[in-house]
């Protein structure tokens, strides 16, 4: 086993540093693979506390345009989840690593055989956004065997008593969804926020991160307080594409999530 | 009696027909479908809104449709009896109207104000548009940009009667993006929006829903063959691209004994080549658009594209049922080239006087290639799902 630590222990780590998760999404693949390795190396680098890595998928549906497109770039450049799990070791990732895949290429790659190559290869964690808690019994199940993370997902359309029953079976995190909608960056966060990430934070002791929508050092400065993590994910993907400045977007985004006191 | 047949009750409280079905979806969309299986199960006996919906049916769109036998192509193929149900004489032109009509009553009921659909021939998207005009819902209809130039006359037609067609420009252009981008729609607003699904596919509790509106089809063919031949047919056939049509007509025929139902898929240029669109008879188990069933992927599990002449067919999953009756064989699969399916729909026109659309010309071919070794005793029923109209342009490309 290669993984130094969970994506528990980094969320406990960062409790007592006083700071909230940086969470960075990168499509794996893209624009290449080549250089979406380079790109995880840097996101590492540059900040991050966790790194979520998408797995493309020919039919994306949780996603918005910015990340359907990435997938389909990756893809057309020949991705695929066993080219990704085989090239992770080389890049001694000292954070933990979570995998974002939908569930038909796990299925197809098997069951066992996905949980035991990314155990093996350094990712201890896995968010499957096509499998509610309702069909994920097996998997929460041999999750545990293989020592990885299944995190699933609340939405401010998941009422109060399911709220509960997805935060028991969530290992690592909550990821907590901000919007009605699929991933994406956008200028203003629902009213209702405040008052669902309490409701959620009020009932887990598991961590708990948000994501779709953040893009902004601002954003996350108004969410450390209430949160655990915030996950970036289209940002990131845009600056790649317009090729910015990764490490010093990256840096304030992390010097973002230090709270003051 | 066979004991997979024996006292059919499927799907599962928990949406399986065996090992497919159930609901793969994003979390945000599940409050959403345990409410639409909540007021589905509480309306689908319910007296005013079966009266409601039977008064819709027989009053409007049309029914029961005509079970006609088709002597002179009888005749010319020389063997079996063939009927043909009249689906194609149903307001809007094919059967779609049977579970527009149903859906869209049920999210009015259900307070929904906006109904969202996918279509790729472009019948389905034109079925929703009229029952909301009926019902007075706000309409839009996601459509793949291949599709919206292939069956333009339909676009046109959705626009007619005051629905926003959105054309879908990604990936494959057609009906699986039209789809995705419906369920893209659906989630951002699913607090007000109905997603009316055209087929027999996506989470429980559609498949088991769609199915209970189109056995409609099958009810009426049971009654009118009994009253016409005094026996039941020996074969039932229909195309299946997501299945809703076939299932309508097999569905009340499930527990009988000695008749063989036949699914006929789009074999598109040969099963053979990649281009064709039979999940059922060449595809892999997985999971797309909220269920677990067979689909046409590649070995890392990215679905693959899919080809038929016929749009409406030209999708790379089908409904989980079919997956089961495929498994537990009370339903053969089979799959009819494009090539084979303009020849029915040329014989067809011109034997009956009856232009059928590109996708129940598969059926119709099926019929035409196994009536001539059949006695003059036995009866085919073929499911004549829709009618050829919207085909014409495809049909003219073709010949000249």
């Amino acid at each position: 086993m290669l993984n130094p630590i969970s994506v528990s222990e980094k969320f406990q780590e960062l409790k007592e540093k006083n700071e909230t998760a940086l969470i960075l999404y990168t499509t794996g693949g893209f624009p290449n693979l080549a250089e979406s390795l380079k790109i995880i190396k840097t996101l590492e680098e540059s900040g991050a506390d966790i790194i979520e890595i998408g797995i493309p998928f020919s039919d994306p549906i949780a996603d918005g345009p910015t990340i359907q497109e990435s997938s389909h770039v990756s893809l057309m450049k020949g991705t695929t989840l066993k080219r990704i799990i085989g090239n992770l070791k080389k890049l001694e990732i000292k954070i933990p690593v979570v995998f974002m895949s939908y569930l038909n290429p796990l299925l197809a790659y098997g069951k066992e055989e996905v949980l035991l190559d990314m155990n093996k290869n350094g990712v201890s964690g896995l968010i499957i956004p096509d499998l509610p808690i309702e069909e994920a019994s097996e998997w929460i199940e041999l999750s545990k065997d293989y020592n990885i993370e299944l995190i699933f997902l609340i939405t401010p359309a998941t009422p109060p008593k399911r709220r509960k029953k997805i935060i028991q079976e969530s290992r690592g995190f909550v990821y907590c969804v901000s919007v009605l909608g699929t991933t994406g960056i956008r200028n203003k966060m629902p009213a209702y926020l405040n008052k669902f990430l309490k409701d959620i934070k009020k009932n887990s002791e598991t961590p708990i991160a948000l994501g779709f929508g953040i893009g902004t050092q601002k954003q996350i400065e108004s969410l450390r307080d209430k949160v655990d993590g915030v996950i970036i994910g289209s940002r990131i993907i845009e600056a790649i594409k317009n090729e910015e400045n990764l490490k010093e977007l990256i840096a304030n985004f992390k010097e973002a999530t230090k709270r003051q006191k | 009696m066979d004991k997979n047949k024996a006292k059919y009750n499927l799907p599962d409280e928990k949406g399986y027909f065996g090992r497919f079905g159930g609901r793969f979806v994003p979390e945000v969309l599940m409050n959403a479908i345990y409410e639409l299986e909540k007021a589905y199960l509480s309306l689908k006996d319910d007296k005013n809104f079966k009266e409601e919906l039977n008064f819709l049916l027989k009053e409007y769109a049309g029914r029961p449709s005509l079970l006609y036998f088709a002597e002179r192509l009888t005749d010319k193929i020389g063997g079996a009896k063939i009927y043909l149900k009249r689906e194609d004489m149903m307001h809007t032109g094919a059967h779609k109207i049977n579970n527009t009509l149903g859906q869209v009553l049920l999210a009015k009921k259900m307070g929904k104000q906006r109904i969202i659909a996918e279509t790729g021939a472009g019948q389905h998207g034109v079925a929703t548009a009229t029952a909301c005009a009926l019902l007075d819902l706000e309409c839009h209809v996601y459509m793949g940009t291949e599709d919206t130039k292939r069956q333009k006359m339909n676009l046109f037609r959705m626009e007619l009667l005051g629905t926003e067609v959105i054309p879908v420009d990604s990936g494959s252009k057609t009906l699986k993006d039209a789809i995705n981008a419906a369920i893209r729609d659906w989630v951002t607003n699913v607090e007000t929006t109905h997603y009316c699904i055209g087929s027999v596919v996506g989470p429980h509790p559609y498949p088991m829903m769609i199915r209970d509106f189109q056995s409609v089809i099958g009810k009426e063919t049971k009654k009118q063959i009994l009253e016409k031949e005094y026996r039941l047919p020996d074969v039932i056939t229909a195309c299946v691209g997501g299945g809703s049509n076939a299932i309508g007509i097999f569905y009340p025929f499930i527990e009988e004994n000695n008749i063989k139902m036949v699914g006929v898929e789009a074999g598109g240029l040969g099963l053979d080549t990649k281009k064709h669109a039979a999940s059922l008879c060449t595809g892999g188990i997985g999971t797309l658009h909220g269920a677990m069933s067979y689909l046409l992927q590649d070995k890392d599990g990215q679905i693959t594209e899919t080809h038929s002449i016929a749009p409406g067919l030209d999708y790379p999953g089908v409904g989980p049922e079919h997956s089961y009756l495929k498994d537990k064989g009370i339903v053969e699969f089979t799959a009819i080239s494009d090539e084979e399916a303009l020849n029915a729909f040329n014989i067809l026109s011109q034997t009956e006087g009856i232009i059928p659309a590109l996708e129940s010309s598969h059926a119709v071919a099926y019929a035409i290639k196994i009536a001539k070794d059949m006695s003059r005793e036995s009866i085919i029923i073929v499911n004549l799902s829709g009618r050829g109209d919207k085909d014409l342009e495809i049909v003219e490309g073709v010949l000249c």
